[in-house]
Formats: structure tokens, C-alpha cells, sequence
């Protein structure tokens, strides 16, 4: 019974703690979702693709607390969210509609030492990467994809990005700078409910044959990051090993529900 | 606690006295897992028991043999959500336990696909955990860990190891895949024992 071993570049340990956070700003990422900048004074940095837990406090003690994904990475004390609304939530529609710059809440963290990617230490031979993102799932992944082209790592990197309309792209500017530098992170967009003017392709979900045609093959055995809801992640990854790609180097985060 | 965020209420009624600090409650049933979901047959699925003193291994039909229980019982996610009293049928550990002979006090479960989380013994003993096959009066779906998954309702729920193959004992607590990557060593929800 062999068990499963991280084989990315070698994550820094950083203690998971309590830290108070300063929201420095607030902005409209797309109709339905905040981009939240936080200044945390104590933050030991993170790796891309790790996440934390937002606890936000009400005057009489009452707490809630969810788990966000962080969009930044590195040896900051600027952290960056990307939260989208769940119309029936308790926490995301609060951290849309209400928090402004200057409120504080509390995060614990960072969180998570897998499913993550650091740069290559030269220990290991480098691995071609494809991130496959479904909605907000793409957050940890666009920490991965800017990690990479801020580390001027030549590793291939691709993004298959599925997303509703145009509008509800997350990172829209950034994503398209990081596949204009060099080396450039190769950026495929699926729509599926409504495309740009002129899209080539009518709008639809990923299937087999979208996910065949727009990422790494499994010859080239790349590491394969999967994060979006759980009906998503669970048809990519089941085409993925189909196509040969090894359980092993297939790594999923699941949202949706709660 | 003094720290407050402005603005902030929550949507609560009263709050659950079942559900551990930190802790929301919800009526589907999210997944947690690290890669893609492993497909076992019933046909091929094994369960094997290892200590010190040597091996047993249980097929599908076998294990069922043994007895299988009804429980109901609340689950925690150390990803802050809970179902209450949540219907469950399987083996009790304590069942299985009637034929191994070990002096370790320490469990490592093993999945297919490779997962691995440690559990102590008296975690598992005593009423406290089963080989689980059916929920909510389904058999269970391989996204949650079907055919059978490790079922130790009161810890965080990724240590009811998913795709349950084997226990290994050990004389030591050794982490685990999971506690590994940053999930603490023994995950109780009611000391929130979520991270190291």
C-alpha cells in the first residue's frame, strides 16, 4: 500500500496562525464577485494555491467562518481574495455587499501544503503544468500561473479556464497579460452559457473532447491542477486518468455546497 | 473575545448546541478530496487488517458477513460544514477487531489511490467506528468514498478515510497524507483541532 507523495518543488513550511486583517480595498471583479485586498501585518507569506479561513466576529460573539482560496502568493503582507457570491450564503454575500476598506476581520492560515506549486528547486526535473479551472475555482490557480511567470520559470504552463459569459472572467486583465510575457502561460477559455462576438466556437460546457483538445497530453506527464465545483472536478479528473493521465499527478479542490 | 467585524450579524437563528465551534450546518453533502475519485468494483474490492503479528483480509461479501449496523450520527468537515443526524449502515470496528491481536495503539488507514490518515486505536474501538457501505439509505457513492469508507464520526471527517482498504497498526502516531499537507495529527471538532 504505497502512499501518495507531494512531487512539486518543495513547499516552505509556514505555521498556520490567527492573523487580524485590514481590508486596504475593495473591487468589483465581475457582476457577482469582489476582488479583496487585505493588509496583515503578520502574514508569513504562501504558497500559490493555498487557501485560509475567513472568521468574521458580530457584536454579540457570534462567529462565522469560511475557507477562501488566496489569489496571491509569496512573501507579502498583501494578501488578495477573489470571492464570489453564493446568493443563499451567510459569509460571501456579507464579504460582497458590506466589507469596504478599513474593516477588519480575522484569518487563519495559510492552509494546505498539496494542493500548491512552487517553482522548481532544481531537485527535481521540472514538470509542464495544466491548470483547468471551473468559475471561481480559478482563483488558486491564477496565484499558481502568476507565481510562475514572476519566477521567470520556463516550465509550460497551460489554463483551460470554463467559465458562464465573458463578464464572470475573473482576472480578465491579468490572465491576458500572463499569456502575452515570456515564458507565457497559454490561456483557453470555454464558455458556457454566452461567448464573446465572433467567438469561434458556440457556448458550452468542457467535454472529453474540449478537455483532449486543450490540454497537455498525458505523454507529456504533466502536473494537472483541477479546482472548481464538485460536478466539475469530478468529470475533468474521471477524463483525465481516461486519457492516461496517472491518478498521482492529478490534484483536485472541490467547492460548492456550503 | 473583543475583535469585532464591523457590520456583521449573520444569518443565524439559534445556534445548534450539535455542532462544534466554527461549524455550519447543511443539508447536501460537499466533497473533500485531494485528486481524481478512485472506481472500485465490489467484486475486486479487499479489506486487509496488518499488525505486528501478521495480516487478515476480508472480501466484500466477507466483511458484510461479519454483521452490519444501522448509526445515525452527525459528521464535521474540517471544512466547516456539518450534517446531523445522518443514517449510515456498516461493520463496527469492534467486530472486526475480535480476531486481531496487536500491542500498538496506533492505526494508519489506507485507501485506494493511496491516501493514507493515522488514527489512534482507542479512536476506533468501542463504539466509536465502522467499515461503512450505505448513507442516507444509499450505497455509497464513489465521490464519497464508495464502496466503503473508514467511518469515525467524531473526528473531522477526513480521517473517515475515503476508499478504505486497509488498516495498518503502528506503534507510534505517524501522520498521514493528510495531516502531512497541514491537517492536524488527531482532528478533534470539538477542541477544533482543524490545522497544525
Amino acid at each position: 500500500m504505497t502512499a501518495v507523495q507531494p512531487v512539486a518543488g518543495t513547499a516552505r513550511h509556514r505555521p498556520a496562525a490567527w492573523h487580524v486583517a485590514t481590508v486596504a480595498a475593495s473591487l468589483a471583479e465581475t457582476p457577482t464577485a469582489r476582488r479583496i485586498e487585505l493588509d496583515v501585518p503578520t502574514w508569513p507569506g504562501n504558497d500559490a494555491g493555498s487557501h485560509l479561513d475567513v472568521r468574521l466576529s458580530a457584536p454579540d460573539g457570534y462567529q462565522a467562518t469560511r475557507s477562501y482560496s488566496i489569489a496571491s502568493s509569496g512573501e507579502g503582507t498583501r494578501v488578495v481574495l477573489a470571492v464570489d457570491e453564493l446568493p443563499e450564503g451567510e459569509v460571501s454575500p456579507f464579504l460582497v455587499h458590506d466589507l469596504r476598506a478599513g474593516d477588519q476581520l480575522e484569518l487563519h492560515g495559510p492552509l494546505g501544503a498539496y494542493f500548491i506549486w512552487t517553482p522548481p528547486d532544481g531537485a527535481a526535473p521540472p514538470r509542464p503544468v495544466q491548470l483547468i479551472a471551473g468559475g471561481s475555482g480559478v482563483v488558486p490557480l491564477y496565484a499558481m500561473a502568476s507565481a510562475h511567470a514572476k519566477a521567470a520559470d520556463a516550465t509550460e504552463f497551460r489554463l483551460l479556464y470554463s467559465v458562464r459569459t465573458p463578464d464572470d472572467v475573473f482576472f480578465r486583465d491579468e490572465l491576458a497579460a500572463l499569456a502575452g510575457v515570456t515564458p507565457a502561460v497559454r490561456l483557453d477559455l470555454v464558455y458556457t452559457r454566452r461567448t464573446p462576438d465572433g467567438w469561434p466556437t458556440a457556448a458550452g460546457r468542457v467535454t472529453r473532447e474540449v478537455l483532449d483538445a486543450a490540454t497537455l497530453s498525458a505523454a507529456s506527464r504533466p502536473l494537472v491542477y483541477v479546482c472548481g465545483p464538485t460536478p466539475f472536478v469530478e468529470a475533468v479528473a474521471g477524463w483525465l486518468i481516461d486519457a492516461g493521465h496517472r491518478p498521482g499527478d492529478v490534484r483536485t479542490e472541490r467547492f460548492g455546497g456550503s | 473575545m473583543s475583535f469585532i467585524t464591523r457590520g456583521f450579524s449573520g444569518r443565524r437563528g439559534d445556534r445548534d448546541p450539535r455542532l462544534p465551534p466554527g461549524q455550519t450546518l447543511v443539508e447536501d453533502w460537499p466533497v473533500l478530496s485531494a485528486g481524481p475519485t478512485p472506481q472500485v468494483d465490489t467484486a475486486d474490492w479487499e479489506f486487509v487488517v496488518r499488525t505486528e503479528n501478521g495480516a487478515q483480509t476480508w472480501s466484500w461479501d466477507e466483511l458484510r458477513a461479519l454483521g452490519i449496523e444501522d448509526i445515525t450520527t452527525d459528521i464535521h468537515c474540517v471544512t466547516h460544514w456539518s450534517k446531523l443526524e445522518m443514517p449510515w449502515r456498516g461493520v463496527s470496528l469492534d467486530t472486526i477487531w475480535e480476531s486481531v491481536e496487536t500491542d500498538h495503539d496506533y492505526v494508519m488507514a489506507h485507501s485506494y489511490g493511496g491516501y493514507t490518515t493515522n488514527v489512534p486505536l482507542e479512536d476506533l474501538l468501542d463504539g466509536k467506528s465502522w467499515i461503512a457501505f450505505e448513507a442516507d439509505g444509499e450505497p455509497l457513492d464513489p465521490e464519497h468514498g464508495g464502496p466503503a469508507r473508514l467511518l469515525v464520526p467524531h473526528l473531522y471527517f477526513w480521517k473517515s478515510a475515503k476508499w478504505v482498504r486497509g488498516l495498518v497498526t503502528m506503534p507510534s502516531d505517524d501522520p498521514g497524507f493528510w495531516e502531512q499537507n497541514g491537517y492536524h495529527l488527531h482532528g478533534d471538532p470539538w477542541l477544533e483541532e482543524r490545522y497544525w
